[in-house]
């Protein structure tokens, strides 16, 4: 915990020092990045000593506010979600120290204040035991984050983002105040131990409530909106930290908070597992359909989160069923991909980033062959796409074989849940097949093939920092992947601070042998590939490899523009998703016999946006404007509302 | 002793209504200067025991500050702007007159439900809620920034008073609080008048929502 305390300091201190360096950039950089670092280093080894010493400390000191006290506990749950906050806060300063050098450096002070801001609120909200402090530093969490979102505001893109942010974040703060209240009983400090199930209900208002709440954080469908315009506009090593770890907040407090409300009815395991589920194969459908890299990432954060949820959901259903086995290996499927997908979306908005800067675009139908030119950012956004796919040796591999032995188990003769195991599987299945499609593309549409463009000329290998940066997250995903049984001591102390210390031997029994078998799989795999490359240097050496033109169907003169383009090679996918993904083409109809310019433009619809949110957003305006006639704008008008609501609020006390 | 002081909350209670009637500034500055006044010695005369020395250095402060400091600072105001004379209400004075009977009448009945501890002088906790809602009033009804500064000295007189009805012994505590934040208040809207008047060449507060980036016509477009 002291170690923790101090590195709250360290950002803080950063943070702090970084705005008051705002005309000297370098410093406000060295201050932001060092202090990042530190408090990284400081704080893994605190929570890597409570996940595996499975310590449990906690500290409260008064705070002077009505409700609050100023109550932190690290528990296992807490030190889980600290580690990919500090992994990735760490890693994204230093990625941030190398793209923000040279580019708008009068906003570099303000930038990594509120990266160290963003990096202390996110280790108070997980620390946190009092609702009070939590919702301080939830708030404190979205504003620095809205600010750093914002960096780019002289883009209209970027503040339309930026609004839409800050919309649904307070939109989900408001659930969770209404959450909170329902679940502290009248009177005394707010503090979480004192938390108690509310009867009738209050407890599932209060369970809506909160999912609400931390899902318009989670981004799960139909909560998701803000994400794909937040994430491709705010600056890349935020976009990791936002997308890797701050949208998990929502999901640590979802468990936090699903730990007051047991026991848990059937039914909302049952909704979290179907959001999950349409989340999954949403996201992953309109992932496929973008054509910018770092929307595309964003949706597939959409639908990594629903697998995250599928897991919790299962494990919820589990437990109201009584069955402890299937609900240890359905939550840790759920946690484990929690930090995985940290890990390998963090490293692929990195890579993006490095595109991102070298070339000025992410538009996948402007880059190509970018390998040849940064072939270690290449290198990483490979790996990181195989780990997101799902494919050993890698991480991702693991935590989706947790989730689908989780859903076999529930197809097993001795369990009632069969249909809903038969539900993750198939979502699983489809997703993985699906998410392996979509960053088929992605990699190969901006690394290999030819530029598609002229903006890829200049291109440049990523910078030092920046590759440094980079190897964090690839080898954590190469860690997970091919020792996965050092998993399991962690996530069986999470397991037993959420659902007591009997589910901690269920997972150790169930899932033991096949995550042993994942492993050695995985080193025999990784064996293979070392000795398939040691293999073509020997017998590369001495010898020149010789570049030809390609084969090319007895075409002349083959154009880069020949190529397939990110559309087309999805294509076939989205005309066969049409009636979901609604992709939408723009082409000038024929009319003379020798047409000479014309252009074709596609662009996906964002459904839920435009059939959800629009109509609502509509109705809202108008019932606003049947009010509008308060809005006088005089002073005079605004000081009597003011005044009357006082003075009614003093009747109704009387 | 609390003959005078009720006399006091009387003549206070008065100066509510002629506020409320009264159409030319500078009568309103004095106005207000006099009920300051009479508030600052509210203390001296509602004591129970014999004055401290404290106590009447403290109202002798108050009624400096009320009597001399901020009719001075408003006559300034008032004369730099160039404004017209009048307080330009935008509710005719019958009215004004009503709405103050009526906030009398609602004081006395909400002030014999409010759980206060016993006073003794009578009709003090209307008075100064009577004295709070006329400071609403000003500040709602008329015009000019100017008359929003006496509506904020008003009601501070009716929050002075219900601080004296409570803490009959030591008002100060409460006065201080509030003193500083209405002398600050004063302090800046005599310089925020003066410049408003520079740049618009008039200090009506209701043209001044065409700063305000709300715009009736512009929904839906």
């Amino acid at each position: 915990m002291l170690l923790l305390l101090l590195s709250l300091g360290l950002l803080l201190a950063g943070s702090a020092l970084a705005v008051l360096f705002f005309r000297r950039p370098a410093a406000a950089r060295a201050a932001g990045v060092a202090a990042a670092l530190l408090a990284s280093v400081c704080g893994l080894a605190a929570s890597l000593q409570t996940l595996f010493s499975g310590g449990f400390s906690s500290l409260s000191l008064p705070w002077p506010v009505p409700m609050a006290s100023f109550s932190l506990v690290l528990d296992p749950l807490a030190a889980f979600f600290l580690i990919p906050i500090f992994l990735l806060t760490g890693a994204g300063a230093l990625y941030g120290a190398g793209y923000l050098d040279g580019n708008a450096r009068e906003r570099a002070g303000l930038a990594w204040g509120a990266f160290d801001l963003l990096s202390a609120s996110m280790t108070l909200v997980v620390l946190s035991a009092n609702a009070v402090l939590f919702m301080t530093a939830w708030e404190l969490m979205a504003l620095s984050s809205f600010l750093l979102v914002l960096f780019d505001h002289e883009r209209p893109q970027a503040r339309k983002a930026g609004y839409l942010y800050l919309v649904t974040g307070a939109a989900g703060a408001l659930a969770l105040l209404l959450a909170f209240s329902l679940l502290s009983p009248s009177g005394g400090p707010m503090d979480f131990a004192r938390f108690a199930r509310p009867g009738g209900a209050a407890a599932a208002a209060a369970f809506l409530a909160a999912l609400c709440g931390f899902g318009l954080k989670a981004g799960f469908i139909p909560l998701h909106v803000w994400l794909p315009e937040a994430h491709p506009a705010a600056p890349s090593h935020v976009s990791a930290v936002m997308s890797g770890v701050m949208i998990k907040m929502g999901i640590y407090g979802l468990l936090r908070v699903l730990g007051f409300l047991l026991p848990w009815p059937a039914w909302w395991g049952g909704l979290i597992l179907a959001f999950g589920a349409v989340s999954a194969l949403g996201g992953v459908l309109f992932a496929l359909a973008q054509h910018e890299l770092k929307r595309l990432l964003a949706y597939s954060s959409v639908e990594n989160m629903g697998l995250i949820l599928m897991g919790l959901g299962l494990g919820m259903l589990a437990v109201s069923d009584g069955d402890y086995a299937l609900a240890a290996l359905s939550f840790s499927g759920a946690l484990l991909h929690a930090l995985n997908h940290s890990l390998f979306k963090g490293l692929l908005f990195m890579g993006a980033g490095s595109v991102i800067k070298s070339t000025g675009t992410g538009e996948l139908e402007a880059l190509g062959g970018l390998s040849k030119k940064m072939p270690v950012t290449a290198s990483y956004f490979l790996l990181g796409s195989a780990a997101i796919s799902g494919l050993p040796p890698f991480n991702g591999f693991v935590s989706e074989l947790l989730l689908g032995l989780a859903g076999l188990l529930a197809l097993g003769p001795r369990s009632r849940l069969a249909p809903w195991g038969a539900v993750v599987i198939v979502s699983l299945a489809a997703v993985g097949t699906l998410a392996a499609a979509c960053f088929v593309k992605a990699s190969g549409s901006v690394f290999l093939g030819l530029p598609r463009s002229r903006r890829t000329d200049g291109a440049r290998e990523a910078g030092r920092p920046m590759l440094a940066a980079m190897a964090v997250p690839a080898a954590g995903i190469a860690l997970v992947g091919l020792f996965p049984s050092a998993a399991l001591r962690p996530l069986s102390a999470v397991l037993g601070s959420i659902l007591g210390p009997g589910a901690a031997g269920f997972l150790s029994a169930y899932a033991s042998v096949p995550l042993a078998c994942a492993g050695a799989a995985a080193a025999g795999l990784a064996a293979l590939l070392l000795a398939l490359w040691t293999a073509r240097a020997l017998l590369l050496r001495g010898r020149k490899p010789g570049a030809g033109p390609t084969w090319d169907c007895g075409y002349a003169e083959p154009t880069p523009r020949m190529q397939y383009g990110a559309s087309s090679f999805s294509q076939p996918l989205t005309d066969l998703f049409q009636p979901v993904i609604r992709v939408i083409g723009r082409y000038p109809r024929i009319q003379e016999y020798f047409p000479s310019g014309a252009s074709f433009s596609t662009e996906a619809q964002p459904l839920v946006y435009n059939t959800l949110y629009t109509p609502a957003a509509r109705r809202i305006r108008g019932l606003a404007y049947r009010f509008s006639w308060l809005q006088q704008g005089r002073l005079q008008f605004y000081i009597m509302y003011i005044a009357a609501a006082l003075i009614g609020l003093l009747l109704w006390k009387l | 002793m609390h003959i005078l002081a009720e006399l006091v909350i009387v003549l206070i209670i008065l100066l509510d209504l002629g506020l409320a009637v009264t159409g030319s500034l500078s009568a309103c500055i004095r106005l207000v200067a006099a009920q300051g006044v009479l508030a600052g010695l509210l203390p001296l005369l509602a004591g129970t025991e014999g004055i401290s020395a404290g106590t009447a250095a403290f109202a002798a402060v108050i009624v400096l500050l009320k009597g001399a400091v901020f009719p001075w600072l408003l006559i300034r105001a008032r004369d730099r702007s160039g404004a017209r004379q009048d307080v330009e209400p935008l509710v005719s004075y019958p009215v004004s007159v009503a709405f103050c009977l009526g906030s009398f009448v609602a004081a006395s009945w909400l002030g014999s439900r409010l759980p206060l501890p016993e006073t003794g002088v009578a009709w003090i906790v209307p008075a100064s809620l009577a004295t709070v809602f006329t400071g609403f009033l000003l500040i709602t009804t008329r015009t000019k920034a100017i008359t929003q500064v006496l509506g904020y000295l008003v009601m501070e007189n009716g929050i002075y008073i219900f601080g004296l009805a409570l803490f009959v012994q030591q008002p100060m505590m409460v006065e201080l609080a509030i003193l500083l934040d209405v002398f600050v208040a004063v302090f800046v809207m005599g310089i925020a008048i003066f410049h408003i008047s520079r740049e618009f060449d008039h200090i009506d507060t209701a043209e001044l929502s065409e700063l305000s980036d709300w715009r009736r016509e512009g929904y839906g477009s």
